[in-house]
């Protein structure tokens, strides 16, 4: 299974399932990364971390290790 | 309906709530804070009908439990019934909006949704059907532009109407069919436990287990465990858990809503896009960050905010100015030609000479000094005069001195080396500058040309000083000393140091407003998160720090753009580690003393890396204690569209920021520079001559000029000493000039100049190193490190009072500003005791109960320090492990 942390920049995927718990994974749903949402990965900070991706039409940033909560698939 | 009515607000950030909120207001709204937290509460009237009134709730994504700004307004919603709520959406961003205006459907209140920025959309060549989403949603929904004024008022009068009849919303059905039969079922369970209108909001909060929701209605457990199993069910049948169902489903339905109202045109890189694939770019993401912040500190701190501070300051309340640039420079040449001359030195030099030729010359210079000449004064001098010249008195080699008292040389450069019996050493090649010959002539003109001083009056279109024209009123009402005294040093003094940072804080606002209304702000968490998280801040952090590095009272102030409180908190009780300007003349004075005034680069730099390291390490051990502890922050966070913001609401936003910190940083430095002056100029007459009593000692008879030696201040000084006395420096002045550095920092220097009647030396007199290098002297050895202590001790504690004022107003909490006023204080002092007993210890070998002591806090840091974070107390826990022991238990 790999997470959102892997894919790389410019490349797309679908959110499968959210690991974690509590504040860090509700903020993550609030804001719109559910089961079966396109996330395309769109840069990453000049530090390295955290990464821009765009989801349901705005961009959202996180830290790489939150994305490492989500499961994805169909990386294209 | 002759009540008030109350109408909430309600969206996501950056939706246009807050200029809705300016259209609909104006600028009469009141801004405060949440109760308890430091969430920011807007309120005002309506423009239209004062009856109406507007609360605007914070910006929030969702109505979850778990970030302050959601809790304060869903108890907002659910607590305190509104009348109505508004609920703005941004349509360029309709799916997540429309996340939260399923929330709020729930909530019930009657609800109308405004669809915001619908010109955008267009220009896009999106199609929305407003009918359609209205019908989906049960509730009016109207088409507004907040920018551009369209519609607004038809928005605020559908919810008026739906306010008085009373038509609440039922919430729309958006989970799935499933979820909905459950759902159902708790609501029967909830019958009469709560009001009909919110059986079905108390039924989700069942659903999602939030303990602190549904604790007002009282189930027992036998009932919740009941009702845990349907859970249980559903969760099993859609593997997830129940938060995480009621999420995903209302996201789904919110996709079958975009579906049937919403046609897409083919997606284009938008201009936003394009400004940020430059800006946050990773390459040129940091530069251009830097670039920002250059700015931002070089136009409030080193030009324009400054220098327009300075000019109050100067000004304003010290020494008044001119309006004409021309009377300006016309006095500047005359003042220059006269201090040119020289005449106080060979004043001296002269009396000096005719007391060595053995002539008497007891009170006579202080008779030249006095302001107003006694007829005795003028005798005593007209005396002495006769006598030199009969002596045939002439003084050869008059040193001069400049502005500082300092000795200069023939090339007018500041000899800053001096021995300790006050002569100058020369480098080699150095020559000092002399007045070759004062005879009796020379002294009479010199007394002459004393007096012709020239004086700003004379000069056309001088304005006085508030303080000096306030001195004038007073005298000429025939007021008391103990009058002026109050209300030109303490009143107008206290007054000036709140309104002097106004300029510099406007400035910093009109630059810091900007970036964050316009976007970039969230970018600069984006692209420093990772640097601030290692000390557990947020990238936003840095932007304080930075501004504080100019100011304390415009930094903390900056501290309002970081969401999170916690980190909030943290950054306004640090920032002021690092070294503001008006804490450079007490590090000049370090170097002076270090090394007379020999180019030292590395001393100021050191001063603003241990600024830098104070803060990271306080960073990293506040957040392992309890009041910061919690769980890690998630960062997850929308980077919004650039946008020019529109001026209306950029200038609101400024005032806004600059009329709070007048309003509540401004009475507590009032009150503190007043109590001050009291503690300084109040005391019992000890002095020969003085009468014992207690009462305003400079208006006491024989009264002499250290008169401060005798104050409430030197008693405290002397009472609170012995707290110093491990760092080096026990004795009283040290102590009562930290005192009064809390009213401004560069006060340490004057106050010391006053306490060892040094009188006007500066930070850039030898004599004033020397004075200071005598406090730390002890048998003629200089405890370098006693000094240093001293120094840090003063940069780390409790920042002026303006910055504690604004650390106030800022906290919203007596409680957190003791805690972060005690923290700053003890850091310091910690500190100082390490750089004092470690430097005692290894330059002078000694070793004592406080070199252990050291040692035993210095271990302590470093553990706490390093060790691994302690488990916090999950937040989330709420009743799902109760609850499974009770179904185990069953």
């Amino acid at each position: 299974m790999s997470t959102l942390r892997e894919v790389r920049v410019g490349q797309s995927c679908t959110v499968t399932r959210l690991a974690g718990v509590g504040a860090i994974k509700r903020r993550i749903m609030d804001m719109g990364l559910t089961k079966g949402t396109e996330v395309l990965v769109h840069k990453v900070a000049p530090l390295g971390d955290p990464i821009e991706v765009t989801v349901r039409g705005y961009e959202l940033t996180l830290r790489k290790d939150e994305a490492e909560c989500i499961e994805v698939e169909g990386i294209h | 309906m002759g009540d008030k009515i109350n109408i909430a607000l309600a969206g996501n950030p950056n939706c246009g709530k807050t200029t809705l909120f300016n259209e609909l207001t104006g600028s009469n709204g009141y801004v405060g804070n949440w109760p308890g937290v430091t969430v920011e509460k807007k309120q005002a009237d309506w423009k239209a009908d004062r009856n109406v009134s507007f609360v605007d709730l914070p910006g929030i994504y969702s109505l979850s439990p778990y970030s302050p700004e959601e809790v304060v307004s869903r108890d907002y919603v659910i607590n305190e019934r509104p009348d109505a709520v508004i609920n703005l959406i941004d349509v360029t961003n309709l799916e997540r909006n429309l996340y939260l205006t399923t929330q709020v459907l729930e909530a019930g209140r009657p609800v109308v949704v405004g669809l915001n920025m619908c010109d955008l959309l267009k220009e896009r060549g999106d199609v929305i059907d407003s009918a359609k989403i209205s019908s989906m949603l049960g509730v009016p929904v109207i088409e507004v532009s907040a920018l551009r004024n369209t519609r607004v008022d038809e928005l605020v009068k559908a919810a008026i109407d739906a306010g008085k009849s009373g038509s609440v919303s039922s919430g729309a059905k958006c989970f799935s069919p499933e979820v909905e039969d459950v759902l159902g079922e708790i609501a029967e369970a909830l019958a009469g436990k709560c009001v009909p209108e919110l059986v079905r909001w108390y039924s989700i909060k069942v659903f999602e287990r939030d303990a602190e929701a549904i604790k007002p209605l009282g189930l027992s457990a036998a009932e919740l465990a009941t009702l845990e199993e349907l859970i249980r069910a559903i969760e099993e049948d859609r593997d997830d858990d129940s938060e995480s169902i009621i999420t995903s489903d209302r996201y789904d339905w919110i996709a079958t809503v975009m579906d049937a109202c919403v046609k897409k045109a083919p997606k284009k890189l938008t201009t936003s896009q394009k400004i940020d694939r430059v800006v946050t770019n990773r390459v040129l993401g940091l530069p251009i960050f830097a670039v920002v912040m250059v700015l931002v500190y070089y136009i409030a701190i080193s030009t324009i905010g400054t220098a327009w501070t300075d000019w109050v300051n100067d000004n304003l309340f010290s020494d008044g100015f001119f309006l004409s640039g021309q009377s300006q420079a016309a006095f500047d040449e005359a003042k220059e030609e006269w201090s040119s001359n020289h005449y106080d030195d060979q004043i001296d030099g002269y009396i000096a000479a005719a007391e060595k030729a053995g002539v008497d010359t007891e009170g006579v210079a202080d008779a030249i000094a006095a302001e107003d000449p006694s007829e005795e004064d003028e005798a005593a001098i007209a005396s002495f005069q006769e006598a030199a010249k009969k002596a045939k008195v002439v003084a050869t080699d008059v040193p001069v001195h400049d502005e500082d008292g300092n000795f200069v040389d023939t090339d007018d450069e500041a000899i800053t080396k001096e021995t300790s019996g006050g002569e100058p050493e020369l480098e080699e090649g150095q020559e000092l500058q002399v007045i070759d010959r004062v005879d009796a002539a020379d002294f009479a003109a010199a007394l002459e040309g004393k007096a012709a001083e020239p004086d700003e009056h004379d000069f056309g279109s001088f304005v006085d000083s508030i303080p000096t024209a306030a001195t004038n009123a007073l005298d000429a009402a025939g007021a008391s000393d103990l009058v002026k005294g109050l209300v030109v040093d303490g009143i107008i003094g206290g007054v000036g140091s709140v309104l002097g940072f106004i300029p510099q804080i406007f400035v910093l606002f009109v630059m810091l407003c900007f970036l964050e209304d316009c976007g970039y702000m969230s970018r600069v968490a984006f692209v420093m998160d990772r640097v601030f998280r290692r000390f557990g801040l947020s990238g936003k952090s840095f932007i304080p720090v930075i501004v504080s590095s100019g100011c304390g009272v415009p930094g903390v102030l900056a501290t309002r753009t970081i969401e999170n409180e916690r980190d909030r908190r943290m950054t306004a009780m640090l920032t002021t580690m690092i070294p503001c300007s008006a804490k450079l003349p007490i590090i000049a004075l370090v170097m002076g003393v270090l090394a007379g005034g020999s180019d030292m680069w590395w001393v100021a730099p050191m001063f603003y890396f241990m600024g830098i390291v104070a803060i990271i390490v306080s960073a990293i051990i506040l957040k392992k204690t309890k009041p910061f502890q919690g769980e890690p922050v998630p960062f997850v966070m929308e980077l919004p569209d650039y946008h020019f913001p529109s001026i209306r609401s950029w200038a609101l936003h400024v005032w806004e920021r600059v009329a709070s910190y007048v309003k509540k940083a401004g009475t507590i430095i009032f009150a503190a520079a007043v109590g001050i002056w009291f503690l300084s100029n109040f005391g019992v007459a000890g002095w020969d001559g003085g009468d014992g009593a207690f009462g305003f000692l400079s208006g006491m008879e024989a009264v002499p000029e250290n008169y401060m030696d005798y104050s409430i201040l030197a008693g405290v000084g002397g009472a609170l000493g012995w707290i110093f006395l491990p760092l080096g420096f026990g004795n009283w002045q040290a102590t009562a000039a930290s005192i009064s550095a809390l009213i401004a920092k560069e006060n340490l220097v004057s106050t010391f100049g006053v306490l060892y009647g040094l009188g006007d030396a500066t930070e850039n007199s030898v004599s004033m190193w020397q004075g200071f290098a005598g406090m730390f002297t002890l048998d003629g050895t200089l405890h370098v490190g006693a000094m240093c202590a001293f120094v840090a001790f003063n940069m780390l504690c409790a920042p002026c009072f303006a910055a504690m004022g604004t650390i106030r107003r800022q906290m919203n909490s007596a409680a957190w500003t003791t805690f972060a006023i005690a923290f700053e204080c003890v850091f310091g002092w910690v500190i100082g005791l390490f750089i004092n007993q470690f430097y005692e210890l290894v330059v002078f070998g000694s070793f004592g109960v406080w070199t252990v002591v050291a040692f035993a806090l210095l271990a302590a840091m470093l553990f706490q320090l390093f060790r691994p974070m302690p488990k916090w107390d999950a937040k989330d826990e709420k009743i799902l492990s109760k609850l499974t022991e009770d179904v185990a238990k069953s």
